[in-house]
């Protein structure tokens, strides 16, 4: 065997150890997972571990001037704008369940007695892109403490009026940037924004910005969600 | 007294050997899923065919990015503790201008001499190089999947958005030298066999 031959057939074996697990690759499928997968997986849970690691409280997400918000703000959903579920702000109501003492659900009105807080930030995209935009809105931790959660449980999950659902680690819950927005440059939250009310968290990626909440819940049992049980990283953290 | 066989002596220890196989490894693997991660929202005017791409779909590949990540990554640490601590750095250099300039002019009038196991100047250029190539592509990887707790990093290359541009330059050198290296092993590829059984030079 020549040495090219030898390249030749190392080349072959390279690029079929490369591709033999991708044939295979059924990671869209989470149902019915291969060996790919099961990989994919565990690095997924091992880098959530990381990044829970690597998350610091104290940590602010750079903010910017008025000046280099992103103009016109740009839509993003598993669906097309035309699609946007509208939800009547006069009658919303935010319901709470699992570990939270008052689950007295929660109106527009209400939520505008909590203190307020404003916040001009970037958001990243998972695919790569990035906006700035000002955010209005509560702060979770305070209401969280406020409906006394047991800020002790793991998770907060989310379910959206459009059917999303995604869900955050409590610390990062309770980060102070990390908050129940109600407002978006300056003028209450539209429909395709996530009206009346969506999170806010400028320490993850985009898709964990789940939008017109309808349900907040406090738990221990892994909540998932929409896009991480698809196989996005769930922790996502930016 | 009889005298001894020559002493021969590895061109490529096992270690530079192991260390090189899964980098290129981690580095097809990285390039093909960071290629379909580029396509889900591309810096320039083209996308990468899905045939060289890697990942059935961006959560795949985004998957397949973050996992081989740690194999690039620790793989070129135990690399630079290894090439330092065994002094095998010193292959690099001396390296001047002149010698370069020299050798490559000698290698495009195809009549650079090849002594296996010593570096001409113009391969320890591009080793270098595709070495800070390397460091560059990890760190602005950080910047862009840490933007906020590796705040450091990002504003090393000027925030997030400049940082993704960064990460595609440092790839796109990284890419230029794989196909380079390739190039040559298939023009000299004697070079190819000691890198897989470590070959033997007298002394």
């Amino acid at each position: 065997m020549t040495p090219l031959d030898r390249r030749g057939l190392l080349m072959r074996a390279l690029a079929l150890g490369a591709v033999a697990p991708l044939a295979a690759c059924n990671y869209e499928d989470p149902a019915h997972p291969d060996l790919a997968d099961r990989f994919l997986h565990m690095m997924s849970a091992w880098n959530d571990r990381v990044q829970a690691a690597l998350f610091n409280p104290h940590t602010l997400a750079p903010t910017f001037r008025p000046d280099q918000i992103t103009h016109p703000p740009r839509f993003n959903a598993y669906y097309d704008i035309s699609q946007v579920v509208t939800v009547d702000p006069a009658t919303y109501q935010l319901e709470l369940g699992g570990q939270i003492q008052n689950k007295t659900p929660w109106t527009l009105a209400a939520l505008d007695g909590l203190p307020q807080t404003q916040q001009i930030t970037r958001l990243v995209c998972v695919e790569g892109w990035r906006v700035i935009g000002q955010w209005g809105g509560v702060p979770l931790g305070e209401f969280l403490r406020h409906v006394g959660a047991d800020t002790t449980c793991r998770y907060v999950s989310f379910r959206c009026a459009d059917n999303y659902y995604s869900s955050i680690d409590m610390a990062s819950a309770l980060h102070p940037q990390t908050i129940l927005a109600t407002s978006f440059l300056g003028a209450p939250l539209t429909p395709p924004f996530g009206a009346p009310v969506r999170l806010r968290i400028p320490t993850k990626l985009g898709f964990k910005n789940p939008k017109s909440l309808m349900q907040l819940a406090v738990t221990n049992v892994f909540p998932g969600g929409y896009w991480e049980d698809q196989g996005y990283n769930w922790f996502s953290g930016s | 007294m009889q005298n001894p066989a020559p002493k021969r002596r590895v061109i490529h220890p096992w270690p530079l050997r192991l260390m090189h196989w899964l980098n290129a490894f981690a580095i097809i693997m990285m390039i093909g899923s960071g290629w379909q991660i580029y396509d889900a929202s591309p810096l320039f005017g083209f996308t990468f065919p899905p045939l060289v791409t890697i990942g059935a779909w961006l959560g795949a590949a985004i998957a397949w990015h973050l996992a081989f990540m740690w194999l690039l990554a620790i793989n070129g640490l135990i690399y630079v503790i290894w090439t330092l601590a065994s002094g095998h750095y010193r292959k690099f250099f001396p390296l001047s201008l002149s010698g370069v300039w020299r050798d490559l002019r000698a290698a495009l009038r195809f009549d650079l001499k090849h002594d296996r196991g010593v570096y001409n100047a113009v391969q320890k250029l591009l080793y270098l190089g595709v070495l800070f190539a390397g460091l560059v592509v990890v760190l602005s990887g950080l910047a862009i999947w840490k933007p906020v707790q590796l705040w450091f990093f990002c504003n090393l290359f000027g925030g997030y958005f400049t940082a993704r541009y960064v990460h595609f330059f440092a790839m796109s050198a990284i890419a230029a030298f794989f196909a380079i290296h390739l190039i040559l092993v298939a023009l000299v590829p004697r070079t190819l066999p000691p890198m897989i059984t470590g070959g033997r030079q007298e002394s």
